[in-house]
Protein backbone atom coordinates (compact mmCIF):
# COMPACT_ATOMS: atom_id res chain seq x y z
CA UNK A 1 0.00 0.00 0.00
CA UNK A 2 1.53 3.80 -0.97
CA UNK A 3 1.57 6.29 1.63
CA UNK A 4 -1.33 8.65 0.95
CA UNK A 5 -1.46 11.81 1.99
CA UNK A 6 -4.47 12.03 4.01
CA UNK A 7 -7.29 14.73 2.87
CA UNK A 8 -7.24 17.61 5.04
CA UNK A 9 -10.33 17.76 7.27
CA UNK A 10 -13.45 20.40 6.72
CA UNK A 11 -15.87 21.44 9.97
CA UNK A 12 -19.56 21.67 8.01
CA UNK A 13 -21.76 24.21 9.02
CA UNK A 14 -25.67 23.99 7.76
CA UNK A 15 -28.44 26.46 7.45
CA UNK A 16 -31.41 23.85 8.77
CA UNK A 17 -33.97 26.37 8.07
CA UNK A 18 -34.58 29.48 6.33
CA UNK A 19 -34.26 32.46 8.84
CA UNK A 20 -31.96 30.29 10.83
CA UNK A 21 -28.41 30.50 11.58
CA UNK A 22 -25.75 27.98 10.25
CA UNK A 23 -24.69 25.67 12.96
CA UNK A 24 -21.95 23.74 13.20
CA UNK A 25 -23.11 19.65 12.35
CA UNK A 26 -19.50 17.81 12.01
CA UNK A 27 -16.79 17.30 10.28
CA UNK A 28 -15.48 15.30 6.99
CA UNK A 29 -12.22 14.85 4.36
CA UNK A 30 -12.21 16.17 1.16
CA UNK A 31 -9.42 17.05 -1.03
CA UNK A 32 -11.06 20.81 -1.68
CA UNK A 33 -13.55 22.79 -0.67
CA UNK A 34 -15.90 22.07 -3.77
CA UNK A 35 -15.99 18.47 -3.17
CA UNK A 36 -15.77 18.86 0.82
CA UNK A 37 -19.78 20.53 -0.07
CA UNK A 38 -20.08 18.02 -2.28
CA UNK A 39 -19.41 14.78 0.24
CA UNK A 40 -21.63 17.60 3.30
CA UNK A 41 -24.60 17.25 0.89
CA UNK A 42 -24.19 13.78 0.99
CA UNK A 43 -23.30 12.86 4.88
CA UNK A 44 -25.10 16.06 6.47
CA UNK A 45 -28.56 16.45 4.34
CA UNK A 46 -29.81 13.22 3.32
CA UNK A 47 -33.07 14.28 4.98
CA UNK A 48 -33.79 17.77 4.17
CA UNK A 49 -31.97 19.01 6.84
CA UNK A 50 -30.39 21.96 5.54
CA UNK A 51 -31.10 25.13 2.55
CA UNK A 52 -27.18 26.47 2.71
CA UNK A 53 -23.82 24.68 3.62
CA UNK A 54 -20.61 26.09 4.62
CA UNK A 55 -17.25 24.68 4.94
CA UNK A 56 -14.49 25.69 6.25
CA UNK A 57 -10.85 23.87 6.48
CA UNK A 58 -10.47 23.04 10.16
CA UNK A 59 -7.26 24.26 10.08
CA UNK A 60 -8.09 27.73 9.94
CA UNK A 61 -10.61 27.76 12.99
CA UNK A 62 -9.11 29.83 15.90
CA UNK A 63 -10.66 28.58 19.26
CA UNK A 64 -10.47 30.06 22.62
CA UNK A 65 -8.81 27.42 25.01
CA UNK A 66 -10.71 26.14 27.91
CA UNK A 67 -8.09 27.56 30.32
CA UNK A 68 -9.13 31.36 29.18
CA UNK A 69 -12.32 30.44 30.47
CA UNK A 70 -11.91 32.47 33.75
CA UNK A 71 -10.79 35.85 32.02
CA UNK A 72 -12.91 35.13 28.88
CA UNK A 73 -16.25 34.85 30.62
CA UNK A 74 -15.97 35.76 34.66
CA UNK A 75 -16.05 39.63 33.97
CA UNK A 76 -19.69 39.37 32.19
CA UNK A 77 -20.79 37.95 35.20
CA UNK A 78 -20.71 40.89 37.56
CA UNK A 79 -22.46 43.03 34.63
CA UNK A 80 -25.66 41.94 35.56
CA UNK A 81 -26.81 45.42 34.71
CA UNK A 82 -26.81 43.94 31.18
CA UNK A 83 -29.77 41.76 31.74
CA UNK A 84 -33.78 43.47 31.31
CA UNK A 85 -34.52 42.21 34.61
CA UNK A 86 -31.72 44.24 37.10
CA UNK A 87 -34.19 47.47 35.90
CA UNK A 88 -37.00 47.26 38.43
CA UNK A 89 -39.83 49.06 37.08
CA UNK A 90 -43.20 50.30 38.77
CA UNK A 91 -46.12 48.44 37.32
CA UNK A 92 -47.86 51.21 36.40
CA UNK A 93 -45.11 51.06 33.25
CA UNK A 94 -46.90 48.41 32.13
CA UNK A 95 -45.15 45.64 29.81
CA UNK A 96 -41.66 46.78 29.16
CA UNK B 1 -21.40 -4.18 21.85
CA UNK B 2 -20.62 -2.25 19.06
CA UNK B 3 -17.27 -2.15 21.09
CA UNK B 4 -17.79 -5.30 22.68
CA UNK B 5 -14.23 -6.47 23.73
CA UNK B 6 -12.97 -3.57 25.25
CA UNK B 7 -10.45 -3.88 27.98
CA UNK B 8 -9.64 -0.83 30.04
CA UNK B 9 -6.57 -0.38 32.59
CA UNK B 10 -7.83 -3.06 34.48
CA UNK B 11 -6.79 -1.01 37.51
CA UNK B 12 -9.72 -0.56 40.10
CA UNK B 13 -11.51 2.60 39.82
CA UNK B 14 -9.33 5.38 42.56
CA UNK B 15 -11.44 6.86 44.85
CA UNK B 16 -11.77 10.66 44.16
CA UNK B 17 -9.06 11.09 46.91
CA UNK B 18 -6.72 9.12 45.91
CA UNK B 19 -6.86 11.63 42.66
CA UNK B 20 -4.32 14.29 41.75
CA UNK B 21 -6.20 17.56 41.41
CA UNK B 22 -6.54 17.97 38.20
CA UNK B 23 -8.05 14.31 37.28
CA UNK B 24 -10.56 14.54 40.36
CA UNK B 25 -11.84 18.14 39.20
CA UNK B 26 -12.40 16.48 35.91
CA UNK B 27 -13.57 13.36 37.17
CA UNK B 28 -16.38 15.69 39.57
CA UNK B 29 -16.83 17.20 36.21
CA UNK B 30 -18.51 14.11 35.06
CA UNK B 31 -20.62 13.45 38.08
CA UNK B 32 -22.06 16.80 37.60
CA UNK B 33 -22.96 15.67 34.37
CA UNK B 34 -20.77 18.03 32.35
CA UNK B 35 -19.22 17.44 28.46
CA UNK B 36 -15.65 16.79 28.41
CA UNK B 37 -14.56 18.78 24.70
CA UNK B 38 -11.78 18.16 22.90
CA UNK B 39 -9.34 20.52 24.00
CA UNK B 40 -10.37 20.19 28.00
CA UNK B 41 -8.42 18.22 29.92
CA UNK B 42 -8.38 14.72 30.26
CA UNK B 43 -6.22 11.78 31.31
CA UNK B 44 -4.66 10.20 29.18
CA UNK B 45 -6.73 6.16 29.65
CA UNK B 46 -9.55 8.26 29.35
CA UNK B 47 -8.40 9.25 26.15
CA UNK B 48 -6.94 5.73 25.22
CA UNK B 49 -9.94 4.27 26.28
CA UNK B 50 -12.24 6.64 24.12
CA UNK B 51 -9.96 6.34 21.11
CA UNK B 52 -10.24 2.33 21.20
CA UNK B 53 -14.41 2.65 21.53
CA UNK B 54 -15.17 4.72 19.51
CA UNK B 55 -13.09 3.04 16.85
CA UNK B 56 -14.52 -0.51 17.32
CA UNK B 57 -17.86 1.35 16.70
CA UNK B 58 -16.42 3.17 13.99
CA UNK B 59 -15.37 -0.07 12.27
CA UNK B 60 -18.50 -1.67 13.21
CA UNK B 61 -20.76 0.57 11.14
CA UNK B 62 -18.25 0.53 7.85
CA UNK B 63 -17.78 -3.05 8.25
CA UNK B 64 -21.42 -4.02 9.38
CA UNK B 65 -21.98 -2.65 5.76
CA UNK B 66 -20.73 -5.57 4.11
CA UNK B 67 -22.87 -8.46 4.69
CA UNK B 68 -26.04 -6.18 3.20
CA UNK B 69 -24.29 -4.63 0.27
CA UNK B 70 -23.68 -8.23 -0.62
CA UNK B 71 -27.80 -8.39 -0.99
CA UNK B 72 -28.08 -4.92 -2.63
CA UNK B 73 -28.07 -6.59 -5.91
CA UNK B 74 -30.10 -9.16 -4.92
CA UNK B 75 -33.25 -7.53 -3.55
CA UNK B 76 -36.86 -8.98 -4.59
CA UNK B 77 -38.27 -5.19 -5.66
CA UNK B 78 -36.89 -1.85 -6.46
CA UNK B 79 -38.65 -0.56 -3.15
CA UNK B 80 -36.50 -3.03 -1.17
CA UNK B 81 -33.07 -2.02 -2.92
CA UNK B 82 -33.82 1.59 -2.88
CA UNK B 83 -34.40 1.34 0.99
CA UNK B 84 -31.26 -1.30 1.77
CA UNK B 85 -28.97 0.95 -0.34
CA UNK B 86 -30.50 3.79 1.60
CA UNK B 87 -29.40 1.96 5.05
CA UNK B 88 -26.34 1.00 4.24
CA UNK B 89 -25.35 4.41 3.15
CA UNK B 90 -26.39 5.89 6.25
CA UNK B 91 -23.93 2.85 7.80
CA UNK B 92 -21.07 4.75 5.85
CA UNK B 93 -22.53 7.93 7.55
CA UNK B 94 -22.18 6.69 10.72
CA UNK B 95 -18.66 5.41 10.66
CA UNK B 96 -17.52 8.96 9.14
CA UNK B 97 -19.38 10.26 12.15
CA UNK B 98 -17.99 8.31 14.78
CA UNK B 99 -14.21 8.69 12.45
CA UNK B 100 -14.87 12.29 13.27
CA UNK B 101 -15.67 11.93 16.56
CA UNK B 102 -12.28 9.45 17.77
CA UNK B 103 -10.01 11.83 15.34
CA UNK B 104 -10.75 15.00 17.70
CA UNK B 105 -8.58 12.96 20.58
CA UNK B 106 -5.69 13.38 18.05
CA UNK B 107 -5.97 10.07 15.94
CA UNK B 108 -5.77 10.38 12.48
CA UNK B 109 -8.74 8.16 10.38
CA UNK B 110 -6.21 6.36 8.17
CA UNK B 111 -3.88 5.61 11.35
CA UNK B 112 -7.25 3.91 12.73
CA UNK B 113 -7.91 2.23 9.32
CA UNK B 114 -4.46 0.99 9.59
CA UNK B 115 -5.44 -0.59 13.08
CA UNK B 116 -8.44 -2.26 11.49
CA UNK B 117 -6.69 -3.61 8.73
CA UNK B 118 -3.38 -4.79 10.66
CA UNK B 119 -5.74 -6.63 13.27
CA UNK B 120 -4.95 -4.73 16.12
CA UNK B 121 -8.34 -3.09 16.11
CA UNK B 122 -11.63 -5.04 16.28
CA UNK B 123 -15.45 -4.35 14.78
CA UNK B 124 -18.39 -6.10 16.24
CA UNK B 125 -18.66 -10.04 16.22
CA UNK B 126 -21.88 -10.21 14.61
CA UNK B 127 -20.34 -9.13 11.02
CA UNK B 128 -17.89 -12.27 10.91
CA UNK B 129 -21.56 -14.17 10.39
CA UNK B 130 -22.89 -14.84 6.71
CA UNK B 131 -26.11 -13.70 5.30
CA UNK B 132 -27.58 -16.87 3.71
CA UNK B 133 -30.49 -15.90 2.31
CA UNK B 134 -32.93 -12.58 1.60
CA UNK B 135 -34.64 -13.25 5.01
CA UNK B 136 -31.25 -12.54 6.95
CA UNK B 137 -31.62 -8.71 5.57
CA UNK B 138 -35.04 -8.69 7.69
CA UNK B 139 -32.98 -10.58 10.45
CA UNK B 140 -30.27 -8.19 10.76
CA UNK B 141 -32.48 -4.83 10.50
CA UNK B 142 -34.57 -6.58 13.54
CA UNK B 143 -32.31 -8.03 15.37
CA UNK B 144 -28.75 -6.46 15.02
CA UNK B 145 -29.98 -2.91 14.53
CA UNK B 146 -32.56 -3.43 17.24
CA UNK B 147 -29.09 -4.44 19.29
CA UNK B 148 -27.32 -1.63 18.20
CA UNK B 149 -30.22 0.70 19.06
CA UNK B 150 -30.69 -0.31 22.56
CA UNK B 151 -26.79 0.07 23.38
CA UNK B 152 -26.72 3.84 21.26
CA UNK B 153 -29.89 5.74 23.13
CA UNK B 154 -28.21 5.71 26.44
CA UNK B 155 -24.84 6.74 24.65
CA UNK B 156 -26.42 9.98 23.54
CA UNK B 157 -25.78 10.84 27.05
CA UNK B 158 -21.98 9.80 26.82
CA UNK B 159 -19.54 12.35 28.57
CA UNK B 160 -17.22 12.81 25.63
CA UNK B 161 -19.19 15.62 24.10
CA UNK B 162 -18.00 14.83 20.30
CA UNK B 163 -18.97 11.30 20.91
CA UNK B 164 -22.56 12.08 22.33
CA UNK B 165 -22.99 14.08 19.22
CA UNK B 166 -22.56 11.62 16.65
CA UNK B 167 -24.68 9.45 18.54
CA UNK B 168 -27.69 11.70 18.90
CA UNK B 169 -27.03 12.03 14.96
CA UNK B 170 -26.97 7.80 14.86
CA UNK B 171 -29.89 7.08 16.52
CA UNK B 172 -32.26 9.32 14.66
CA UNK B 173 -31.19 7.73 11.72
CA UNK B 174 -31.32 4.29 12.77
CA UNK B 175 -34.67 3.38 13.59
CA UNK B 176 -35.83 2.99 9.92
CA UNK B 177 -33.04 0.44 9.73
CA UNK B 178 -34.86 -1.61 12.55
CA UNK B 179 -38.25 -0.86 11.14
CA UNK B 180 -37.33 -2.01 7.72
CA UNK B 181 -36.00 -5.07 8.55
CA UNK B 182 -39.04 -5.64 10.53
CA UNK B 183 -41.17 -4.80 7.90
CA UNK B 184 -39.04 -7.41 5.78
CA UNK B 185 -39.83 -10.53 8.17
CA UNK B 186 -43.63 -9.42 8.32
CA UNK B 187 -43.98 -10.03 4.80
CA UNK B 188 -41.93 -13.17 4.69
CA UNK B 189 -43.29 -14.65 8.03
CA UNK B 190 -46.81 -13.27 8.50
CA UNK B 191 -47.53 -12.69 5.13
CA UNK B 192 -45.08 -15.06 2.96
CA UNK B 193 -45.71 -18.33 1.76
CA UNK B 194 -44.19 -21.48 3.93
CA UNK B 195 -41.07 -21.31 2.15
CA UNK B 196 -40.88 -17.93 3.06
CA UNK B 197 -41.93 -18.35 6.64
CA UNK B 198 -39.08 -21.26 6.76
CA UNK B 199 -36.59 -18.78 5.74
CA UNK B 200 -37.75 -15.86 7.83
CA UNK B 201 -37.40 -19.12 10.97
CA UNK B 202 -34.12 -20.15 9.88
CA UNK B 203 -32.51 -16.59 9.75
CA UNK B 204 -33.70 -16.13 13.04
CA UNK B 205 -32.49 -19.24 14.56
CA UNK B 206 -29.31 -18.31 12.77
CA UNK B 207 -28.94 -14.49 14.04
CA UNK B 208 -30.37 -15.08 17.28
CA UNK B 209 -27.03 -16.05 20.11
CA UNK B 210 -24.82 -13.99 17.52
CA UNK B 211 -27.47 -10.98 18.49
CA UNK B 212 -27.06 -11.85 21.75
CA UNK B 213 -23.11 -12.01 21.53
CA UNK B 214 -23.22 -7.90 20.50
CA UNK B 215 -23.70 -6.82 23.84
CA UNK B 216 -20.66 -8.14 25.26
CA UNK B 217 -19.22 -10.70 27.80
CA UNK B 218 -21.48 -11.36 30.98
CA UNK B 219 -21.07 -8.42 33.79
CA UNK B 220 -19.31 -11.37 36.25
CA UNK B 221 -16.61 -11.36 33.46
CA UNK B 222 -16.23 -7.77 32.06
CA UNK B 223 -14.45 -7.04 35.29
CA UNK B 224 -13.05 -3.95 33.56
CA UNK B 225 -16.36 -1.77 33.13
CA UNK B 226 -16.59 -0.16 36.16
CA UNK B 227 -14.07 2.66 35.24
CA UNK B 228 -15.65 3.09 31.82
CA UNK B 229 -18.70 3.46 33.73
CA UNK B 230 -17.27 6.05 36.08
CA UNK B 231 -16.27 7.50 32.96
CA UNK B 232 -19.66 7.45 31.42
CA UNK B 233 -18.40 6.13 28.12
CA UNK B 234 -20.39 3.17 29.20
CA UNK B 235 -23.87 3.70 30.57
CA UNK B 236 -25.52 0.54 31.15
CA UNK B 237 -23.69 -2.76 31.79
CA UNK B 238 -23.40 -5.43 29.11
CA UNK B 239 -26.06 -7.84 31.19
CA UNK B 240 -28.91 -5.35 31.57
CA UNK B 241 -28.92 -4.29 28.09
CA UNK B 242 -29.19 -7.64 26.95
CA UNK B 243 -31.76 -8.47 28.91
CA UNK B 244 -33.56 -5.45 28.15
CA UNK B 245 -33.08 -6.20 24.31
CA UNK B 246 -34.81 -10.30 25.14
CA UNK B 247 -37.50 -8.69 26.90
CA UNK B 248 -38.39 -6.60 23.84
CA UNK B 249 -37.53 -9.11 21.28
CA UNK B 250 -39.57 -11.87 22.38
CA UNK B 251 -43.00 -10.17 21.68
CA UNK B 252 -41.88 -9.12 18.51
CA UNK B 253 -41.21 -12.58 17.73
CA UNK B 254 -44.54 -14.00 18.90
CA UNK B 255 -46.10 -11.37 16.52
CA UNK B 256 -44.33 -12.56 13.22
CA UNK B 257 -45.31 -16.35 14.76
CA UNK B 258 -41.44 -17.48 14.85
CA UNK B 259 -40.09 -19.01 17.76
CA UNK B 260 -36.89 -18.08 19.57
CA UNK B 261 -34.42 -21.05 19.22
CA UNK B 262 -34.10 -21.20 22.96
CA UNK B 263 -35.82 -24.27 24.92
CA UNK B 264 -35.22 -22.55 27.77
CA UNK B 265 -37.07 -19.37 27.35
CA UNK B 266 -39.66 -18.37 30.03
CA UNK B 267 -41.36 -15.21 31.70
CA UNK B 268 -40.41 -14.95 35.27
CA UNK B 269 -43.39 -13.77 36.91
CA UNK B 270 -41.09 -12.58 40.14
CA UNK B 271 -38.19 -10.90 37.82
CA UNK B 272 -40.81 -9.90 35.73
CA UNK B 273 -38.31 -10.57 32.87
CA UNK B 274 -37.86 -13.46 30.54
CA UNK B 275 -35.05 -16.35 31.47
CA UNK B 276 -32.89 -17.19 28.68
CA UNK B 277 -30.08 -19.36 27.80
CA UNK B 278 -26.70 -16.74 26.99
CA UNK B 279 -25.02 -17.77 24.27
CA UNK B 280 -22.17 -19.86 23.84
CA UNK B 281 -18.84 -17.31 25.03
CA UNK B 282 -16.37 -19.91 23.79
CA UNK B 283 -18.04 -18.93 20.13
CA UNK B 284 -17.74 -15.56 20.69
CA UNK B 285 -14.37 -15.82 21.61
CA UNK B 286 -13.35 -17.39 18.57
CA UNK B 287 -14.73 -14.87 16.45
CA UNK B 288 -13.33 -12.48 18.31
CA UNK B 289 -9.89 -14.19 17.65
CA UNK B 290 -10.34 -14.50 14.16
CA UNK B 291 -12.33 -17.78 13.26
CA UNK B 292 -15.98 -16.93 12.75
CA UNK B 293 -17.43 -18.03 9.78
CA UNK B 294 -16.40 -14.73 7.93
CA UNK B 295 -13.62 -12.64 9.41
CA UNK B 296 -10.97 -13.40 6.44
CA UNK B 297 -13.56 -12.70 3.98
CA UNK B 298 -14.60 -9.26 5.72
CA UNK B 299 -11.01 -7.94 6.83
CA UNK B 300 -9.86 -9.03 3.05
CA UNK B 301 -12.91 -6.84 1.26
CA UNK B 302 -12.10 -4.11 3.49
CA UNK B 303 -8.58 -4.08 2.46
CA UNK B 304 -8.90 -4.27 -1.45
CA UNK B 305 -11.61 -1.32 -1.17
CA UNK B 306 -8.78 0.55 0.56
CA UNK B 307 -6.05 -0.80 -1.91
CA UNK B 308 -7.99 -0.03 -4.57
CA UNK B 309 -9.56 3.58 -3.57
CA UNK B 310 -6.25 4.78 -3.36
CA UNK B 311 -5.04 5.80 -7.31
CA UNK B 312 -8.75 8.21 -6.47
CA UNK B 313 -7.53 9.60 -3.02
CA UNK B 314 -4.13 10.38 -4.08
CA UNK B 315 -5.74 11.72 -7.82
CA UNK B 316 -8.21 13.93 -6.47
CA UNK B 317 -5.75 15.38 -4.01
CA UNK B 318 -3.32 15.68 -6.56
CA UNK B 319 -6.24 17.90 -8.74
CA UNK B 320 -6.98 19.92 -5.93
CA UNK B 321 -3.53 20.98 -4.87
CA UNK B 322 -3.09 21.37 -8.98
CA UNK B 323 -6.05 23.91 -9.00
CA UNK B 324 -5.14 25.73 -5.94
CA UNK B 325 -1.37 26.33 -7.19
CA UNK B 326 -3.56 27.83 -10.82
CA UNK B 327 -6.09 30.12 -8.35
CA UNK B 328 -3.28 31.65 -6.63
CA UNK B 329 -1.35 32.30 -9.51
CA UNK B 330 -4.20 33.71 -11.25
CA UNK B 331 -4.91 35.90 -8.20
CA UNK B 332 -1.04 36.69 -8.59
CA UNK B 333 -1.63 38.09 -12.00
CA UNK B 334 -4.69 40.20 -11.30
CA UNK B 335 -2.99 41.72 -8.28
CA UNK B 336 0.10 42.81 -9.60
CA UNK B 337 -1.78 43.52 -13.50
FE1 LIG C 1 -25.34 2.36 12.23
FE1 LIG D 1 -28.09 0.72 11.39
Amino acid sequence: MTETKEWPLWEIFIRGQHGMSHRHVGSLHAPDAERAIKNARDVYTRRNEGTSIWVVEASAISASSPSDKGPLYEPSTDKVYRHPTFYKLPDEAGNM
Amino acid sequence: MYAQSIKSTGRAVQSLEDMSAEDREFQERIDRGEKIEPKDYMPEAYRKNLIRQIGQHAHSEIVGQLPEGNWITRAPTLERKANLLAKVQDEAGHGLYLYCAAETLGVSRDELFEMLHNGRMKYSSIFNYPTLTWADMGAVGWLVDGAAIMNQVPLQRTSYGPYARSMVRICKEESFHQRQGFHIMIAMAKKGNADQKRMAQDALNRFWYPSLMMFGPSDKDSVHSAQSMAWKIKMNSNDELRQKFVDETVPQAQYLGLSIPDENLKWNEATEHYDFTGPDWSEFDDVLAGNGPCNTDRLETRKKAWADGAWVREGMMAHAEKKAIAAKKAQHKMATG
